[in-house]
């Protein structure tokens, strides 16, 4: 069978890559999502609670300040080992207030369900929903729900948002990273990313793994408890892993980050997938780990508290912020040499040979 | 983790650094030929750890760098016809022919998939026979043995609706047109483990004697790369162009004789252009004719194919090891991972984008 074609537009041949179009790499968390924000957003919407650009916005109230965060979930498969979609939602809005220093208050839910979706499904991520609500010690207080034509959705978007309430003292902001201050890592990487890509249709490989998927508030409460001003900056390194994390605190700050490779825990599961799959840990997505950069003199206090909470027992610290090449993450590496770790650029392929 | 840690261990690692410091006392110029060697050089700094006595030059072996644009084009009009599904590996997608690339096909209703094997696109075909499925198959010797048996599968089960679009180059005439070249500088390869793998090294032997050159079948850890550099200053040195096999642990002389009559039964050797470089006679794989009924270019009527037009891009004189990434007066400024001008920027196992990611100044 021969079919002709419809020419292609071929009048410069020079390659070229047009832009008009919003990619899966806009929402990746790379440089695209970073180009989507401060070219389109942040000029439409400039505000001087928006424009730190942190997890979630500080709401001074004169007697309280509040943090108030939202995010989107749109998880492929919706059931992993370890979480589901409805876990992920609680946990992420919660993180995101925690990543700010604030305890949780309440959330909101808003689902867009697709038309045909059984209703066991949604009774099981709901579920899901309460019981981390619960672990996560907040209450989901308002909601919404919308239904799209069959084929105009993929099952269950959920939207999250939340508020919660910042302790005096706590003073955490990206750019609050300073020049000597020590970076802490709460575990070890990558985990929830290879997990999800482990399930992921067309590339299923079996593994035990399961997603660290886990509410951050109380980790962060203990550490607030332990030392509240040391704490500079927090940042859960979701979408674009660690590298994307400390590449947004360096440009933030306009301070140098370096880590050390060899002291960055990657499980050996993980690291075999990685390893197989052409992807470097450094930019996989995690959930329920965290990094902090904190004040040299309580580093140690801080590092010790994290590994006696149960979210934290690997915790370790892998850096510093330094005054030398500023506005940029130096890494380490494991034989010894130094490189440059540079914001993830559209998403992470698995390599062709 | 076992296998791994072994070969990025920074005690071995520095007892070669000391053997190549020890030994380089003249200037040598190696190519290592594979894309995923460069990312290892870069990602950990080795050429930093090196002798200014030896310079490290990018090879030709990246498979989406080298791939034409006018297959690229071909690709993109395929994905655009309605009831195709085009698929093919993550990087593909992003390389820009001469108007678009294949994500944003997708990204405009385009049905393009990718796959992470070209048995995700035998099971796309048997899943829904009023679907056509074409599988843009690109790549070395590496990848060509599991197309040769999927497309096997696909004549034993009789499928009508799948078909391949074949992009594959050999990497032996791509080092004799290297050292061809009136301005070749490179003086010792580091050959690519992998296809050493399945091809063995036999046809190594035959380019290392006619040029007088070392060739070192290398590896891809840290470890691999300055343990194939200090074996090929040795050879250098003594003045042998033989082939020595680093990457002893995954090769043989003879390779994987299996994959290699897989490749053998179902593709011939052919003339192909190389993006960036040119035509390079014999380099090339193309369907037997048994099994042109599974070749897309002639299952479907494609657009005749444009040349490549001089932009300030140097993809063909980096890719040669002619010249490097940051020569180029596009790199890291009009050329950049989010708007490419050539293919290098795009793959992960390109070399403008390993300089982009891990040598830019700090």
């Amino acid at each position: 069978m021969s079919r002709p074609l419809s020419p292609t537009v071929a009048a410069c041949p020079v390659p070229s890559t047009p832009t008009a179009t919003v990619l899966l790499a806009h929402g990746g968390g790379g440089r695209l999502t970073h180009k989507l924000v401060d070219e389109l957003f942040l000029p439409a919407f400039a505000n001087p609670l928006l424009t730190p650009l942190h997890d979630g916005a500080v709401l001074d109230l004169g007697s309280a300040r509040l943090a108030f965060s939202t995010d989107s979930f749109v998880v492929k498969p919706l059931f992993f080992p370890g979480g589901d979609i409805g876990s992920l939602a609680v946990y992420g809005t919660v993180n995101d207030l925690a990543m700010c220093g604030a305890r949780p208050l309440a959330l909101s839910a808003g689902y867009i369900l697709e038309e045909g979706l059984g209703l066991e499904t949604l009774t099981r991520v709901v579920a899901s929903m309460a019981a981390a609500a619960r672990r996560a010690g907040v209450a989901i207080v308002t909601g919404d729900t919308k239904v799209v034509d069959r084929g105009k959705g993929d099952q269950i978007f959920i939207n999250t948002a939340g508020v919660g309430l910042i302790p005096p003292q706590v003073e955490i902001a990206p750019r609050r990273a300073t020049v000597g201050d020590v970076i802490l890592l709460s575990g070890d990487i990558a985990r929830h990313g290879v997990t999800i890509l482990s399930q992921r249709e067309g590339l299923a490989f079996e593994t035990t793994l399961e997603s660290d998927a886990a509410p951050l508030a109380d980790l962060v409460a203990t550490l607030v408890a332990t030392e509240p001003s040391a704490l500079h900056v927090l940042r859960d390194p979701t979408r674009g892993g660690v590298a994307t994390a400390l590449c947004e605190i360096a440009a933030a700050a306009q301070v140098g980050v370096q880590i050390d490779e060899r002291a960055v825990v990657v499980r050996d599961p993980v690291r075999g997938a990685c390893e197989m799959l052409g992807l470097d840990p450094l930019y996989v997505a995690n959930e329920g780990k965290l990094l902090a950069v904190v004040a040299r003199d309580a580093a140690d206090r801080l590092l010790e508290a994290m590994r006696k909470h149960p979210d934290g027992a690997e915790a370790a610290r892998i850096g510093e912020i330094v005054a030398e090449h500023r506005g940029k993450v130096v890494m380490n590496s494991q034989i010894g040499a130094r490189r440059v770790v540079e914001m993830m650029s559209g998403e992470q392929l698995p390599r062709i040979c | 983790m076992k296998y791994v840690d072994e070969f990025r261990g920074t005690d071995l690692a520095q007892g070669l650094v000391d053997r190549i410091r020890r030994a380089a006392t003249r200037p040598l110029t190696l190519m290592e030929v594979c894309g995923g060697q460069t990312h290892t050089i870069l990602k950990y700094g080795i050429q930093a750890l090196l002798p200014e006595t030896i310079e490290l030059l990018h090879g030709p072996g990246c498979p989406v760098c080298v791939t034409p644009v006018a297959l690229i084009d071909h690709a993109v009009a395929l994905a655009r016809e309605p009831g195709v599904c085009l698929t093919s590996f993550g990087d593909m997608l992003r390389v820009p022919g001469s108007a678009t690339d294949l994500l944003h096909v997708k990204a405009r209703g385009g049905d393009v998939r990718m796959v992470y094997s070209p048995l995700d696109a035998l099971r796309l075909a048997t899943e829904d026979p009023k679907r056509q499925v074409v599988f843009f198959a690109v790549g070395f010797e590496t990848t060509a043995p599991s197309i040769a048996a999927v497309i096997e599968r696909a004549a034993a089960l009789g499928l009508g609706n799948i078909s391949f679009l074949t992009a594959h180059v050999l990497v032996p005439p791509a080092l004799g047109a290297v050292l061809d070249a009136a301005d070749n500088r490179v003086q010792a390869f580091l050959a690519p483990g992998h296809v050493c793998t399945v091809m063995g090294y036999r046809q190594y032997e035959a380019l290392a004697s006619r040029y007088r050159v070392p060739i070192v079948v290398t590896g891809f850890e840290p470890v691999d790369l300055l343990q194939g550099i200090a074996n090929g200053v040795d050879l250098f040195n003594a003045g042998r162009g033989v082939v020595d096999n680093q990457y002893s642990r995954s090769v043989s002389r003879d390779g994987n004789v299996a994959a290699q009559r897989a490749v053998d039964r179902v593709f011939e050797v052919c003339d192909r252009e190389w993006r960036g470089i040119g035509m390079i006679p014999m380099s090339g794989l193309a369907l037997r004719p048994a099994y042109h009924a599974f070749d897309a270019g002639r299952r479907f009527a494609l657009p005749p194919g444009v040349t490549e037009t001089k932009n300030d891009c140097i993809a063909g004189e980096v890719l040669r090891g002619v010249r490097k990434p940051h020569d180029c007066a596009a790199f890291g400024a009009r050329c950049t991972p989010e708007r490419p001008q050539g293919a290098p920027m795009v793959s992960a196992e390109g070399v403008c984008a390993a300089y982009f990611q891990y040598r830019r100044t700090a």
